[in-house]
């Protein structure tokens, strides 16, 4: 287990104060101006160094991702721009990060900042969190008047300047170029790559677009260095990570942990448990909605990181783990989640639009059993054609849950439809 | 036909409006087309009405046409009137799985309406939504611009009497912890953090 030493987010339930002073307290905004002084590219090097891996789901190595923005000012600004538009079903990390903990993310918003050459960053928070971006906004006062942020950051005699951008409710803008549409004043309707974002980004300018969780970490891989972090976890699959629990646990909760961390002992230790008792589990989805559903028998020895849940044909993603219990009708859950991407599609791309849609419908149908056992393999041919054919991974994201169902709830989806034949064949005789 | 309302900025409005178009570079204010939105249907009684998108589309001197775009395409843009206190219940699969179907229920219950409607005297609007992103204290739902999450059907019905009382009951958590650490106390922190006393 991760000791409370190497714990990030040391107030990440709100216990303390938020504000500046208490925030300093806990060592944030210390040094800072010293790090900065170590230059553009030792800041990268050590995001480099530390193998820190986006924390928004894909977990694209975030040092590399850095690298790619120009090294030579052509006249145009580069900025840097927080993913904040948390909305992946079973994930609220980033929320109690900007709540509670709001001076780590705006430290780290400077320091990244600087490894960017940019000269401002927009925190795109997604409308519902009102709250939260008011204390963001709160934050960033203080931090402005503290001569923090603003002309002569820290007393470094960098400039840079931090804006919060609030959404207006679409799951979508947490794609990173629809969310550079969104903040331009448009649809959140993502863009086909290339050119990339560090190209051409946000009003045309070199941009580059990371998780709140992501630029949070970075002042104390900075200050602890990049050996300490990757020192947690494994081999690039480093450090510590927030986890959301939801769902069958006897205590829900949101919890640091070090990555890599055993699935089951991490809903024992501090979820307190399965409901019912770890026997009574059926299945988790281990990453927010986006990745495949996993029954109990992976479950019992899974570790959550990236790796090896991609090993075990899932995803970490946000890391956000939706447990389900023996009482569970699996096949409504997933289909829920299909609702979900029907609603969020953004309309763009034939094959999500119709699909998503299509695949709800049908979904629906299979959660009565008013299907005919081919159609279940009709089912998955048709999220292999979605899947990898739309401009962003929203198509991805809505096909992969039902994947999962079948791959592993197959007999189910088949014990409805014999269930609903055997009773119109009853009715008809 | 309806009649037309003229819409303005007042002056609260009109200084947080020229607050947010500061923070883009110059030449891009149509990027605060989103929160001028936001600041219109507030001072609107929560919905945008076509002359108050066509304000802001001339406030910052952008075509209609894409203040439409906009205000037809992200959720919490309101373009119909709506109760004094708008309900957003989350129904998606962290919060089902705890019983949200008991939460929706006893909206329906309390405010005498169903899903996509307003109560007969203005007094609210029901509607279901997809995820809020506060998962481990489902189920929940947004009254307004709060968050109130650990709900079942009796604390969900309590709100709503408060509310009708005139009272504003107290955000966040109803079945009482302080935000998102286990029910009981955390795992975690005891030695950093004050623990609460529960």
């Amino acid at each position: 287990m991760l000791d409370d030493q190497d714990r990030i987010f040391t107030n990440l339930y709100g216990f303390e104060d938020w504000g500046l002073r208490a925030a300093q307290r806990r060592g944030d905004w210390d040094g800072t101006k010293e790090l900065i002084a170590k230059g553009r590219d030792w800041i990268v090097q050590e995001i480099k160094d530390s193998e820190l891996r986006g924390r928004g789901g894909a977990g694209f190595p975030t040092g590399l991702k850095w690298s790619f923005m120009p090294k030579q000012p052509d006249g145009r600004p580069s900025y840097l721009v927080v993913n904040a538009d948390e909305g992946e079903p079973g994930t609220c990390k980033d929320r109690d990060m900007m709540r509670h903990d709001p001076h780590k993310l705006l430290e780290g918003c400077l320091l990244a900042g600087v490894g960017l050459g940019a000269s401002a960053a927009y925190i795109y928070i997604r409308g519902e969190f009102k709250a939260e971006a008011d204390v963001l906004e709160a934050a960033i006062i203080e931090a402005r008047e503290a001569k923090l942020i603003g002309k002569n950051a820290c007393g470094s005699g960098v400039d840079f300047e931090i804006h919060v951008h609030r959404g207006a409710g679409a799951y979508i803008c947490g794609e990173e170029t629809a969310l550079i549409e969104s903040l331009e004043g448009k649809k959140g309707q993502p863009r086909l790559k290339p050119p990339f974002p560090a190209a051409v980004g946000v009003w045309g300018c070199p941009t580059t677009v990371n998780n709140v969780e992501t630029i949070a970490v970075v002042p104390t891989i900075l200050r602890r260095g990049a050996s300490w972090f990757s020192r947690l976890g494994r081999p690039l699959n480093t450090g510590t990570k927030v986890f959301c629990i939801s769902g069958h646990v006897n205590t829900p909760c949101n919890v640091e942990e070090e990555m890599g961390v055993p699935l089951r002992e991490l809903i024992d230790r501090h979820a307190g448990g399965v409901r019912g008792g770890w026997h009574n589990l059926l299945a988790v989805i281990p990453g927010g909605s986006s990745v495949p559903v996993i029954p109990k028998v992976i479950c019992d020895s899974v570790r959550m990181d990236f790796d090896s849940l991609s090993e075990a044909k899932s995803g970490l993603g946000t890391a956000a783990v939706i447990v389900m219990d023996q009482s569970t009708d699996i096949v409504k859950a997933i289909a829920r989640l299909s609702k979900f991407y029907m609603h969020e599609s953004c309309g763009q791309c034939t094959p999500c639009r119709e699909g998503t849609g299509w695949m709800s419908r049908v979904m629906n149908r299979m959660v009565r059993g008013e299907a005919d056992k081919s159609e279940i393999d009709v089912l998955e041919a048709v999220t292999r054609q979605v899947e990898g054919h739309t401009i962003c991974a929203l198509g991805d994201a809505a096909a992969w849950p039902i994947q999962g169902l079948i791959r592993h709830f197959r007999s189910e989806l088949e014990r409805r439809i014999d269930d609903r034949q055997a009773k119109t064949g009853e009715q008809a005789a | 036909m309806t009649r037309k309302k003229a819409f303005k900025f007042n002056a609260a409005s009109s200084k947080r409006a020229k607050e947010i178009v500061a923070r883009y570079p110059e030449g891009r204010q149509a990027s605060a087309v989103m929160p001028l939105l936001d600041i219109a249907q507030r001072q609107n009684s929560g919905w945008l009405s076509r002359e108050a998108m066509e304000y802001v589309a001339r406030y910052l001197d952008m075509p209609i046409i894409r203040v439409y775009e906009v205000a037809t395409f992200y959720t919490m843009y309101n373009l119909q009137p709506v109760g004094r206190h708008l309900v957003q219940v989350c129904t998606c699969t962290p919060c089902w799985l705890r019983g949200s179907d008991a939460v929706l229920d006893a909206c329906r219950k309390s405010l005498g309406v169903d899903v996509g409607e307003t109560s007969d005297d203005g007094f609210a609007t029901l509607m279901e939504v997809e995820c809020l992103g506060a998962c481990v204290n489902a189920p929940m739902m947004q009254i307004d611009d709060e968050f109130f999450e650990d709900l079942d059907a009796k604390s969900t019905a309590e709100l709503f009497e408060f509310l009708k009382r005139g009272d504003r009951p107290k955000s966040g958590p109803q079945a009482g912890r302080r935000s998102s650490e286990p029910a009981g106390g955390p795992t975690t922190l005891r030695e950093i953090s004050h623990l609460p006393k529960n």
